[in-house]
């Protein structure tokens, strides 16, 4: 026995409010972030990761008031991402109650902020998210997108990702934009791809609609996984998922 | 109950505090000595690098006041490096000497051979060696850990172990003392049972 496998709904908030888009568009409310993640913690989630998908494209920073308040009321790790552009930034976040801060289109800006959150706070602290999608006309491999998937960079998503690994990111968070909010799976592909070049732990995100696809997830090379809708909209609670990975032969809390 | 959390800026103290007030404790963050030892208990919080807490202690001249508050047979609490800080000292900072409150050092871990990774960072079940109150009912739950060194404590002072290529020390004590590697803060329902039982402890020493 060793660490145990992590569950982790996501929280995907706009303007305070838990939101859940597929895709990333047509989104619709959820309800109040602190009040859910408390849920969420006594349904028996390991994490909880917060994005403020706002923040980035509109310059936003509530972030720190979403550390906050969250505080309060959640007796689990959290993590908080979006419109991280400075350490200062993280270190406002960190301070607020947060645990670890998710860095995405500004790492990719400036790979410094990765390097610098780790030496300031620890790479424990310092989650790498990457947005990618299967490069398009049949190539191999994937792409990394900034601002919630709005902008393409053809960056080589593995590349980038062994890259922030070098500069110290703690875990990644590998959001699949051709799976997201389509309930039919993780990117397997991409999480075995990802965990055979790297050695940090990887999240797996995207795709969640069965806790079947949990278990392939956690086979393919994931130390975690996370899900919005399947939680968000009461198709599975926490418990269900975990006592599936459990049935599964996976250890889990 | 009345709770004196030590205040040197550690990065945990926000979330410790948060968490004794769920469990309903009267909670005081301060590095005012006499406010200090006038409280019913005390918690040591720490997070990051050995040296750097050591410094912030001794920076508010509070290493005396937490070893008057042990020697007054205060009631104590150490969570993640205001654990480790109790000992006499660390492979992370040798310079450095610690409290000196329990004895042994605190090492790091060496498990690279295991393929495993440093920090050890997640959840990891505990294994209760010796029957401790601020330990009942806690055997087989998982607690949050995140940290690279652990204490090699006295095995009488060994209260509880986790796995991690090998059993290392999860929490450990003796007398009023008693400190955990892990975060009860972030353990969900078990930490908070933990911070519980503690007060609970607390009012009966």
């Amino acid at each position: 026995m060793g660490l145990l496998v992590r569950v982790i709904p996501c929280l995907d908030v706009n303007a305070g409010r838990v939101v859940k888009g597929t895709q990333f568009k047509a989104l619709r409310d959820a309800g109040d972030p602190v009040a859910l993640a408390a849920h969420y913690d006594r349904e028996g989630a390991d994490e909880i990761v917060f994005y403020d998908i706002t923040a980035s494209h509109e310059g936003r920073n509530t972030a720190v008031d979403l550390a906050r308040a969250a505080a309060e009321e959640v007796f689990i790790p959290y993590t908080i991402g979006g419109g991280v552009r400075s350490a200062s930034d993280m270190r406002a976040m960190l301070r607020a109650g947060a645990d670890k801060v998710s860095v995405n289109s500004q790492a990719v800006r400036t790979p410094e902020l990765i390097s610098e959150g780790a030496r300031r706070f620890g790479s424990q602290c310092v989650v790498l998210s990457v947005d990618v999608k299967r490069r398009g006309s049949g190539k191999p491999g994937w792409e990394v997108y900034l601002n919630g998937g709005r902008v393409n960079t053809g960056l080589d998503a593995i590349e980038w990702l062994v890259e922030g690994e070098r500069r110290g990111a703690g875990e990644y968070v590998l959001n699949s934009m051709d799976s997201d909010g389509m309930e039919t799976g993780y990117d397997l592909e991409l999480i075995s791809a990802v965990s055979e070049r790297t050695s940090l732990p990887v999240i797996a995100s995207g795709g969640a609609g069965h806790p079947d696809h949990m278990v392939e997830a956690v086979r393919a090379g994931a130390s975690a996984v996370l899900a919005a809708s399947i939680f968000h909209y009461a198709q599975y609670t926490v418990r269900e998922v975990k006592d599936h990975l459990k049935e599964a032969g996976i250890p889990v809390r | 109950m009345k709770v004196a959390v030590v205040d040197y800026d550690a990065g945990n103290t926000l979330s410790v505090t948060k968490a004794l007030r769920k469990v309903g404790a009267d909670v005081e963050l301060t590095y005012d000595t006499e406010r200090i030892l006038a409280s019913d208990a005390v918690v040591l919080p720490g997070v990051g690098a050995f040296g750097d807490c050591m410094d912030g202690i001794r920076a508010r001249g509070l290493d005396a006041a937490v070893r008057d508050a042990v020697t007054a047979g205060k009631p104590f609490l150490g969570v993640c490096v205001g654990l480790q800080v109790l000992f006499d000292g660390s492979e992370e900072t040798p310079e450095v000497p610690g409290l000196g409150i329990l004895p042994g050092k605190v090492v790091r871990f060496d498990v690279a051979e295991e393929g495993l990774k440093v920090p050890h960072m997640g959840w990891n079940q505990l294994r209760v060696e010796r029957e401790h109150p601020v330990l009942e009912g806690l055997g087989g739950e998982a607690f949050y850990f995140v940290h690279s060194y652990y204490p090699e404590p006295e095995p009488d002072d060994l209260l509880a172990t986790s796995e991690y290529g090998g059993r290392f020390c999860a929490v450990a004590g003796r007398d009023n003392v008693v400190a955990t590697q892990f975060h009860p803060e972030k353990s969900s329902a078990a930490g908070l049972r933990l911070y519980r039982s503690f007060l609970d402890w607390s009012g009966r020493l």
